[in-house]
């Protein structure tokens, strides 16, 4: 199972990221369990500057804005 | 070539819906539709051509490029980075803590956010159309010198000790193992195709997010201009006593809006006689000391270096208020 952490402070952007990555997993049928982190001391030990990001498994793999669909399924095929 | 839009107004205000040009209904409503339609057509065109122009820009980069920098040089940076970065309100609290992490004073990181919400391409093209060049450049000066004279003072006191601690020790920890030698962050190699996708999804993104903003802040100014007579405010606030000003920013800082709301009204107020001093004063307070982004701040700073943060934009403000309504009058000749 994928462990995806959502990173942002908690605005809209970040919510609809959540949303949207639950909703292609579900559709691609894998196995996700997606969190939301708000917590400013982990998002500073991931080292991001802008949100939303996303960290698959504990690795930084997006930042920046909400992901597209194209990234958002190389994210869970990776 | 804007005059398009005064064209445009005339027709559909005083000739298709018949209204008298010399009526308070008709001269609001030409108002409205002067600036609305005008407004929104060069958003659309500058907010995509400046988005293709910096697509390639990032906060990592910005990072790297002020750490390079002597500390007098960071202020201005800070600031100068803060106008043209292309930032969401809800990344301050990362960037803040990205920036103090690599071992960037606080004065030069202060700089950065309170320089942001202040001047954006959206504001300086509203400006620019409403107001002119030389109110455009006054403006982006004094957005500057508020974002850089805060960041030094927030210094001078030594603001960082009232950091959380575990923002404290990651400024800390930084000043112990500079990042500043490793290399440059690579740049991204964009295709035009990237560049168009990025510019468009900026375009959609800060269209979405504003309209309700210019729609608001025209039609408020649209009454103003409209319903209240010339000169109101020389009349019944006297020209510009020094209480004026402060009576501004505390007017304004309940206000809680951005630039692109507030502009549409400080053209009205300023053709109503209130001294460009205080409108700016007002403005300022409005769209730089909000609340919502305190308390965000409150996350990573203690109360007391709240405080002192808030003090020290209120009394910017009021020097910008003072400042400018005593060179007015060699500032702008045409208004």
């Amino acid at each position: 199972m994928k462990k995806i952490e959502v990173l942002g402070t908690g605005c809209k952007k970040c919510t609809v990221t959540a949303e949207q990555i639950t909703a292609i997993a579900k559709e691609l049928g894998t196995d996700v369990e997606v969190t939301k982190v708000t917590d400013p001391q982990v998002i500073m030990r991931y080292q991001v500057m802008s949100t939303p990001a996303v960290a698959v498994n504990g690795q930084l793999a997006h930042s920046g804005g909400i992901p597209n669909r194209e990234k958002i399924e190389a994210l869970l095929k990776a | 070539m804007l005059e398009v839009f005064t064209w445009l107004a005339d027709w559909l205000v005083y000739g298709v819906a018949g209204l008298n040009p010399e009526s308070k209904l008709g001269t609001s409503l030409h108002f409205f539709v002067e600036d609305t339609t005008k407004i929104f057509a060069l958003l659309v065109v500058m907010i995509y051509v400046i988005a293709l122009v910096r697509a390639s820009m990032n906060l990592e980069r910005v990072r790297h490029y002020i750490q390079q920098k002597n500390r007098m040089a960071g202020y201005g940076l800070g600031a100068g980075f803060g106008a043209i970065t292309p930032f969401c309100s809800c990344s301050s609290i990362p960037l803040f803590l990205g920036f103090t992490s690599a071992g960037i004073p606080l004065g030069i990181t202060m700089a950065f956010l309170f320089t942001s919400p202040i001047i954006n391409e959206v504001a300086v093209i509203m400006l620019w159309s409403l107001l002119g060049w030389e109110f455009t450049l006054v403006y982006v000066v004094i957005g500057m010198g508020v974002g850089i004279g805060g960041g030094m003072i927030l210094d001078a006191l030594k603001g960082e000790r009232w950091l959380k601690d575990f923002a404290a020790k990651a400024y800390q920890q930084a000043a112990v193992a500079p990042l500043s030698d490793e290399p440059a962050p690579e740049t991204p190699s964009l295709t035009m195709r990237d560049r168009h996708e990025f510019a468009w999804n900026e375009l959609k993104e800060i269209v979405e997010r504003i309209w309700k903003w210019v729609i608001i802040g025209v039609g408020l100014g649209a009454i103003l201009h409209g319903f209240v007579p010339d000169d109101w405010f020389s009349n019944n606030l006297g020209s510009g006593q020094w209480w004026n000003v402060p009576a501004a920013v505390l007017a304004g800082l309940p206000l809680y809006s951005n630039a692109t709301g507030v502009i549409p009204i400080m053209e009205s107020l300023i053709t109503k006689g209130l001294p460009v001093g205080t409108t700016l004063a007002f403005c300022m307070s409005t769209v730089a000391a909000s609340f919502p982004e305190f308390i965000m701040l409150k996350q990573v700073m203690l109360w007391r270096l709240l405080a002192t943060i808030f003090i020290i934009l209120l009394i910017n403000f009021m020097l910008v208020g003072w400042i400018i309504n005593l060179l007015a009058p060699w500032l702008f000749s045409s208004l």
